[in-house]
């Protein structure tokens, strides 16, 4: 149903990539992983479509589709924004670093 | 019926953490978060397999939730405060289905574990062990809870407000992003329903926006003050907050949370449904 995955790059099986459009990486600080940050994908208008939390190691993961994107991070300890463009299905790593 | 009624910040959460018959209660969709650490002296809920039957698809029965109230150590004159992960949803279900159950004093935390979280609040990996209570539950109040056939009926005549994001309302994704996409049902939305995203309903950092921002909000989007309203979403959770926003906040009427949702309505034989890609 609804148990959200654990926010590593290791998909579990049974993910046809060759279907999902995922969007994924590290959420880092000064090339430290940090974890327990919010992570948000909002859409091409910039509404919210999904919110993970980083895992241990920092990880998100995100099962988007072809298209315009924005990864949003919060975090106590800073925030960034990036666009990301999915141009198909697969794998695509977007690192983000807090300032 | 006022948002002070309903809704704890967290400093009020922080002072009555001690205090005899308030039991902070956290409901996650991950269940493993409150064992990384929870709000002190907070019981885990766990909404899969401790509020869903095992077999069928529905609610666990009166009996059911009386045992399982009663072995968390939660009695009738308790207020009960929920929070959890996911911006609040699963608490707001749990708060929801309190109701439903008809537990006289809910509360949500306003912002729930992310809030709490951001604002670098303590959490306590302490086990929690509550002395069991001889919990009574009411029967199920379902003027708060919809089905498929009332849903079907209320094409054009009743609010129907989708709170899923744009892109699961017009059939592009058919899950929140954070889950797989491939699922058995067919994309898009119920004719006449207006897509009103639950997260417009909250802050960044997961608390509600004020009750004159969800007053425009909803009145901009087209809802009719006129009319009863159902909402919905996937599996129901976040249409919960959106209940919570409508009923527990604005004080409207009729509001029914359809638990069912689209993994039921885009499931079902010959019923109408609108597709936008």
């Amino acid at each position: 149903m609804c148990g959200a995955p654990e926010q590593t790059p290791t998909l579990q099986p049974g993910i046809d990539i060759a279907k999902e459009t995922v969007v994924y990486g590290v959420v880092s600080k000064q090339e430290a992983p940090v974890p327990g940050a919010y992570v948000r994908l909002l859409d091409a208008t910039g509404e919210f479509t999904a919110e993970v939390v980083t895992s241990a190691t920092g990880d998100f993961r995100f099962f988007a589709a072809p298209g315009t994107w924005t990864l949003s991070v919060l975090h106590k300890d800073g925030q960034v924004r990036q666009q990301v463009e999915a141009t198909g299905p697969g794998l695509l790593q977007i690192p983000l670093e807090l300032p | 019926m006022s948002r002070a009624d309903v809704l704890v910040s967290a400093d009020w959460a922080e002072e009555n953490l001690d205090t005899p018959g308030v039991v902070f209660v956290e409901v996650d969709e991950d269940t493993t978060a409150y064992d990384g650490g929870h709000i002190r002296g907070a019981v885990k809920l766990d909404w899969k397999t401790e509020l869903q039957d095992q077999v069928r698809r529905d609610f666990v029965d009166k009996e059911q939730f009386e045992a399982l109230l009663s072995q968390k150590g939660i009695s009738n004159d308790d207020t009960v405060v929920l929070y959890g992960g996911n911006n609040n949803w699963f608490a707001a279900y749990a708060y929801w289905y309190f109701k439903l159950y008809g537990h006289e004093n809910v509360k949500l935390l306003d912002g729930g574990r992310k809030k709490w979280e951001l604002d670098g609040r303590e959490l306590s990996k302490d086990t929690v062990t509550r002395e069991k209570t001889s919990y009574q539950a009411k029967e199920q109040d379902t003027t708060i809870r919809a089905f498929r056939d009332e849903v079907v009926a209320s094409i054009g005549a009743k609010n129907l407000v989708d709170v899923r994001s744009p892109d699961e309302f017009s059939g592009k994704l058919l899950a929140p992003a954070h889950l797989p996409q491939e699922q058995s049902q067919r994309g898009g939305h119920i004719p006449t329903a207006i897509n009103v995203p639950w997260s417009k309903a909250a802050n960044e950092d997961g608390t509600f926006r004020s009750d004159d921002e969800l007053r425009q909000l909803y009145s901009g989007e087209g809802l009719d003050d006129g009319r009863d309203t159902i909402a919905y979403c996937r599996i129901g959770e976040r249409s919960s907050h959106t209940w919570f926003a409508l009923h527990e906040l604005l004080g409207h009427p009729n509001v029914k949370n359809y638990d069912g949702s689209w993994t039921e309505y885009g499931s079902l034989v010959g019923v109408p449904i609108e597709k936008d890609v």
